[in-house]
């Protein structure tokens, strides 16, 4: 390599030179194709320019009392819709309440357990977490309320809010929220159901098609599926569909898997009906077609809103939500008929 | 082991061109792949009433078919002896910059598609000219752009779309000719074959092409079995890696277009894991980790043994939750007969 390649590498200079020129030349040369092309091949439909200008702000001033900071920390993957809608009604309150709003978040135990340090370390005036696992966070949530900073507790993990001195709970029974959709599928008559796990392991999916399969008079199968991974998701539950065509049911617990629980259903030409959790656009407009049944609405706007409301309340007026007992904010069955209702809500995000 | 069973009752000769013929068979890469998907076939069909339905075949397929379009250049990649950790979530920025940029700008979504495949080779171009240029092993480059890709995702589309996932494309103009190119399906006698099968089995032709036939194929294998004695002898190994990360951007470009067009919109988290899959596909079909060795070919025939036990499990009703172990179980088996066939192969030259 040392020595006789130095010709080779001058030779090899020039070469990328003329290279690099070329480059310099076509790049530009792209970039103007592709925005000529943007200007040109405009999309007469859909697309931001079809969008309302309606907007989300509930508007008015804020109230006149003393800025407090309240920090959220929640055990949210990345880029979970459900959480974005828990914190825009969380930032929506906190805009109202003259409120710092300090949010973060990690799906593992023990480091959501050093966000909330982090947050007692800044004495914040409130503190907002998730119970998603609550050995990971018993001392720390322990440590925060020892320190006078007040608790709320929001979504899963009602059971172990109280005994960790937290003033109030915010959020869905999953068990609860499972038995609801097992209610529902006796109501239409179903017989064989399936629920669909996107997150092999994780309690509150395994809460809801528990609570599901209790109330739910026929029988039901579970299938784990691969969540980050959307045609392998579709792929499985139009095997298990070919698989077994008593299946009726279709139970996704979550709003994207919804619709390939959809698609997995026209492909393998199955009668089943689908139901989901949660909601988001594209089920809405499935739901408006026919094709979703029905969704299960823990209302995650609420779960923010109520936590930094709660907070406030507490601060100005000592007030305290739900008198000991869970504050729930679900679950609500959407259906077909709910949906002109809801829709420009769930186009901003809020619902 | 036909060979043995056969061999005493036949003349020596014949025996000779018998075993030379076998021992041929067995230098190719993928044959211990083949053996693996006849195993993992004639198993489920007995397993698994429902696994030899048409219906079933299909789907089988399919989901081979959106792994097997990532395997084929990740595959060509590991033959040039690098690795690829950023494929998984390229694949969603592909379909995230696709999205949004045809509904930001409200354009034809050809737009969208045109400027994500600008996009997605730029990623693939990045990577390739920061592994030359540093000459850091690739596995932390391509980690650096995984973790990089993944922060993006979301990053831009909260920041562009106000969530997590992307605005529907589904009413806008050339949507359905889009979704007739990448996210189709068309009905062969019984069978209802996805759009995504086709565009499997043209890369695997293309690459087997490339590798076979082409300059650059001897390139590849070149670069793969010893850098610097490919260098020595003319080989542009430089250019030839970079052309690599292209490819795997380009497959990229095609999966992440089926992800956005199979449905109308794209959730940003999707995606993770995902490239540990292409790896295992190309692995099972005889690459080797070390570079140098594998096949298109054999990528397809792991794409098919990953499609075939993922689904085929869930044909035979077994309790899903066993699935991972079963997938560890295949993996370490195809790498150990790839291992001993490849034994065998080079004790014949």
């Amino acid at each position: 390599m040392a020595r006789g390649g130095d010709a080779r590498t001058a030779g090899a200079r020039t070469v990328r030179a003329a290279r690099a020129a070329r480059a310099a030349r076509t790049v530009p040369a792209l970039l103007t194709a592709a925005a000529l092309l943007a200007t040109a091949a405009c999309s007469g439909s859909g697309g931001k320019d079809g969008e309302g200008r309606e907007s989300g702000d509930g508007g008015g001033k804020g109230v006149g009392t003393e800025r407090m900071t309240v920090a959220m920390v929640t055990h949210a993957g990345e880029g979970d819709t459900f959480w974005d809608i828990v914190k825009s009604g969380a930032e929506q309150a906190a805009a109202k309440d003259n409120v710092e709003f300090l949010y973060s978040a990690d799906k593992e135990g023990d480091e959501q357990a050093q966000l909330v340090q982090t947050a007692v370390d800044r004495e914040v005036d409130g503190l907002i977490v998730t119970l998603a696992k609550p050995k990971a966070l018993e001392s720390v949530v322990k440590k925060a309320v020892r320190a006078g900073i007040p608790v709320v507790t929001i979504n899963s993990g009602a059971r172990h809010s109280e005994p960790l001195g937290a003033l109030s709970h915010i959020g869905q029974d999953e068990s609860v929220a499972g038995e609801a959709v097992g209610e529902e599928l006796n109501r239409e008559g179903r017989e064989k159901a399936l629920c669909v796990i996107h997150e092999q392991g994780n309690v509150s999916l395994e809460e809801r098609c528990a609570g599901a399969a209790k109330t739910f008079d026929g029988s039901m199968d579970l299938l784990n599926v691969d969540g980050t991974n959307m045609p392998s998701t579709q792929s499985s539950v139009e095997a298990k569909l070919q698989a077994d065509q008593d299946i009726d049911a279709v139970v996704a617990l979550g709003a994207p898997f919804a619709a390939a629980a959809v698609k997995a259903k026209e492909n393998a030409g199955s009668r089943a009906q689908i139901a989901t959790f949660d909601l988001n656009a594209s089920v809405v407009k499935a739901l408006r077609a026919g094709d979703v049944r029905f969704a299960v609405d823990q209302q995650p706007y609420l779960q923010g809103y109520l936590a930094v409301d709660e907070l406030w309340l507490h601060r100005t007026n000592a007030n305290v939500l739900g008198g000991g007992e869970p504050v729930l904010t679900g679950p609500a069955v959407v259906t077909e008929k709910d949906v002109p209702r809801l829709e420009k809500y769930i186009e901003r995000g809020t619902r | 082991m036909t060979a043995t069973a056969k061999a005493p009752a036949e003349p020596a000769d014949e025996r000779l061109l018998h075993t030379s013929l076998l021992r041929r068979l067995m230098g190719r890469p993928e044959l211990g792949a083949v053996v693996g998907a006849v195993a993992v076939f004639v198993f489920f069909s007995f397993a698994a009433d429902s696994f030899l339905q048409v219906s079933s075949l299909s789907t089988v397929l399919y989901a081979a078919s959106t792994i097997g379009i990532m395997a084929v250049p990740v595959a060509l990649l590991m033959i040039g002896g690098e690795f690829d950790l950023s494929t998984g979530v390229m694949v969603t920025s592909s379909a995230l910059v696709s999205s949004m940029f045809s509904y930001q700008m409200t354009a034809n979504v050809w737009v969208g598609v045109g400027v994500s495949l600008l996009v997605t080779l730029a990623i693939g171009f990045f990577n390739g000219f920061m592994l030359v240029r540093t000459k850091l092993p690739s596995f932390i480059i391509t980690l650096g752009t995984f973790l990089m890709l993944t922060g993006l995702n979301l990053g831009f589309t909260k920041l562009i779309s106000g969530g997590v996932g992307t605005k529907t494309i589904g009413d806008m103009e050339g949507f359905d000719s889009a979704r007739a190119v990448f996210a189709s399906r068309f009905v062969v006698g019984d069978a209802d074959v996805r759009v995504t099968v086709l565009w499997w089995l043209g890369l695997v032709a293309l690459a087997t092409w490339i590798l076979l036939r082409t300059r650059a194929g001897n390139w590849i294998f070149a670069s793969g079995g010893g850098a610097n004695a490919a260098r020595a002898v003319g080989v542009p190994v430089d250019r030839t890696k970079i052309g690599l990360y292209m490819g795997v951007a380009f497959a990229a470009w095609v999966a992440g277009q089926h992800l956005l067009f199979e449905y109308d919109s794209v959730q940003s988290g999707e995606g993770v894991g995902n490239e540990f899959l292409y790896i295992i596909a190309a692995v099972i079909g005889g690459c080797l980790m070390t570079g140098g060795y594998g096949s298109a070919i054999g990528s397809a025939v792991g794409a098919l043994i990953f499609g075939m036990t993922s689904k085929g499990i869930v044909y035979a009703q077994w309790d899903p939750d066993w699935f991972k172990f079963f997938l560890g179980a295949m993996l370490l088996l195809a790498t150990l007969l790839n291992a001993w066939v490849r034994k065998r192969a080079e004790a014949t030259k």
